[in-house]
């Protein structure tokens, strides 16, 4: 209980340079007169995996958009890998998004496009790999998600949680550092959300990948997450390891932690 | 009721001014590297000569019906001999540049409006950007590029098209031969007649991709969003260039004083 906060938490102090992958530090945000994140501030450690946790509408996708550089925040900083990415623009700006991959809630593909290029399109555009060498790519990624099947097809004839993992391997096609995945397990099966769990702790574990994720799947939280943050009505309400979390000495987080919701 | 009044009031200056910043952007980022060279061809073809049969079909059809008008008037003073080149003339100054570009707001506007729109509310945009590709350089400036190009070698397709209708009718009404219809069609024109008006519809190519794109581009509430900017695309593109050609055929005939003559 000792490191769980029931309040928002001053933020940390500043690490040693290279262990921190991302920081907020006071970031608010609002949308017309309504307040989605107010004074938010955490730490995310190199290499390690980091859940948000939360009530639907409590400002989860948008403090991933923010560490995107999607949405700037009215307030506060968003470090990630030391540059302030909420000050950047153009060139410098891509720069700093090519170390990050992000996998939309609803996966987001490129409709025009087949799903092969979809995964191919990041490498085209910044590696200068030969035609051959990105379909080989590409296509190694969409077996890592089982879909090594589907590269010709277009996204309309895929189902919701092909997808995702479809979704998924684009993300992953510049072997980014710091992977930002909004919803992983929602549309999928059980047995494919629990192999999707399985290779993003493998990326974690064996290539060193910073993984923060957005998800209401307890099971999921707990195997993916070093550390576990609950955000409420635009704050961190709580912050610790899942044992930390299921001892919260506030109602609504031991609630959550111990909610049977899957998806 | 005044304070709706006023709020709607700057609410629309406000999205005149959004408006206006986003079609200088795209003006000032059309100049600027790196280009787009394969996503502009892209959209060249989907844009351009996707809308190739629409023009040449209309062109046509606005031929007859211009030719069979001419020939109605004309016949009373015995000037038929005119009609060909009173035809070509009216269509290269003014009815194949402002009909092309209506149809092509129609066309294109509803199609980048509808595009960009459903690419918004699906996070496709946020997909790009989240992939280091800059979303305005990649989705506006190309479709802005491949309108400016397009737009006047559609307007020399109308204006063809046009004059190949205007002969069907007129070989209908008095056998008239091609190589006679057009030797007159062509005898009274000048660079002052085509040029100018062709150039004009750069201007409505510019004007088309801006606004369709600004719409699409701030889309929001689903679907619905995207029906509303793909109909918003259509209607406030025929109107600038409505309103554009006003002021664009006053400069003409400044710059150009035998364009008016």
């Amino acid at each position: 209980m000792a490191h769980v906060a029931t309040a928002v938490r001053e933020p940390a102090a500043p690490a040693r340079a290279g262990t921190l992958a991302v920081r907020l530090e006071h970031v608010s945000k609002s949308f017309g007169s309504r307040r989605v994140l107010n004074d938010v501030t955490f730490d995310v450690a190199a290499g390690s995996g980091f859940v948000i946790l939360g009530r639907s509408g409590t400002g989860k996708s948008v403090t991933l958009k923010h560490i995107m550089g999607l949405v700037r925040p009215d307030g506060g900083k968003v470090l990630v890998d030391g540059d302030d990415i909420s000050a950047l623009d153009g060139p410098e700006l891509s720069r700093v998004r090519k170390k990050l991959g992000f996998l939309f809630q609803n996966a987001a593909l490129f409709d025009s496009i087949s799903v092969g290029e979809n995964v191919a399109f990041p490498m085209r555009r910044h590696t200068d790999l030969s035609d051959s060498d990105i379909r080989a790519r590409a296509t190694e990624k969409l077996t890592a998600v089982g879909l090594e099947k589907e590269y010709e097809k277009m996204p309309a004839t895929l189902s919701g949680g092909m997808r995702k993992r479809a979704g998924l391997a684009r993300a992953l096609a510049l072997d980014p550092k710091i992977l930002l995945i909004d919803e992983p397990s929602a549309g999928l099966d059980p047995i494919t959300a629990d192999e999707i769990d399985d290779l993003l702790v493998g990326l974690k574990r064996s290539g060193g990948t910073t993984l923060i994720i957005v998800t209401h799947n307890i099971p999921s939280a707990r195997k993916m997450g070093d550390t576990l943050a609950m955000l409420h009505e635009g704050q961190i309400v709580a912050q610790g390891t899942a044992e930390e979390m299921d001892r919260s000495d506030n109602e609504m987080v031991r609630a959550f932690m111990t909610s049977q919701h899957a998806g | 009721m005044l304070d709706r009044a006023g709020h709607a009031v700057t609410s629309l200056l406000a999205q005149i001014g959004e408006a206006s910043l986003f079609a200088m952007k795209a003006a000032r980022e059309v100049f600027l590297p790196p280009f787009e060279f394969r996503e502009t061809l892209r959209q060249v073809y989907e844009l351009g000569l996707r809308s190739a049969p629409l023009i040449a079909v209309s062109g046509m059809a606005v031929g007859v019906v211009l030719s069979m008008h001419t020939r109605a008037s004309l016949e009373r003073f015995g000037a038929e001999s005119m009609i060909p080149a009173g035809l070509a003339i009216a269509l290269v100054r003014e009815t194949g540049p402002l009909t092309a570009g209506l149809l092509l707001s129609g066309r294109i506007g509803a199609g980048i409006g509808a595009e960009l729109g459903a690419m918004r509310v699906t996070e496709q945009i946020d997909a790009l950007e989240a992939s280091a590709v800059d979303a305005f350089r990649y989705l506006v400036v190309t479709r802005v590029v491949a309108c400016v190009i397009a737009l006047p070698i559609l307007t020399t397709l109308m204006n063809f098209a046009g004059m190949v209708g205007g002969f069907i009718a007129e070989t209908s009404a008095n056998g008239m031969s091609m190589g006679l219809y057009f030797t007159r069609a062509f005898s009274l024109i000048e660079f002052a007649d085509y040029v100018p008006a062709t150039i004009k519809t750069m201007v409505f190519g510019f004007i088309i991709a801006t606004t369709s794109s600004y719409l699409g581009f701030n889309t929001s509430s689903g679907t619905e969003g995207v029906g509303r900017a793909s109909t918003r695309a259509v209607v406030m593109s025929s109107i600038l260039i409505i309103v554009s050609n006003v002021l664009l055929v006053r400069l003409i005939f400044f710059v150009f004083p035998k364009a008016g003559g």
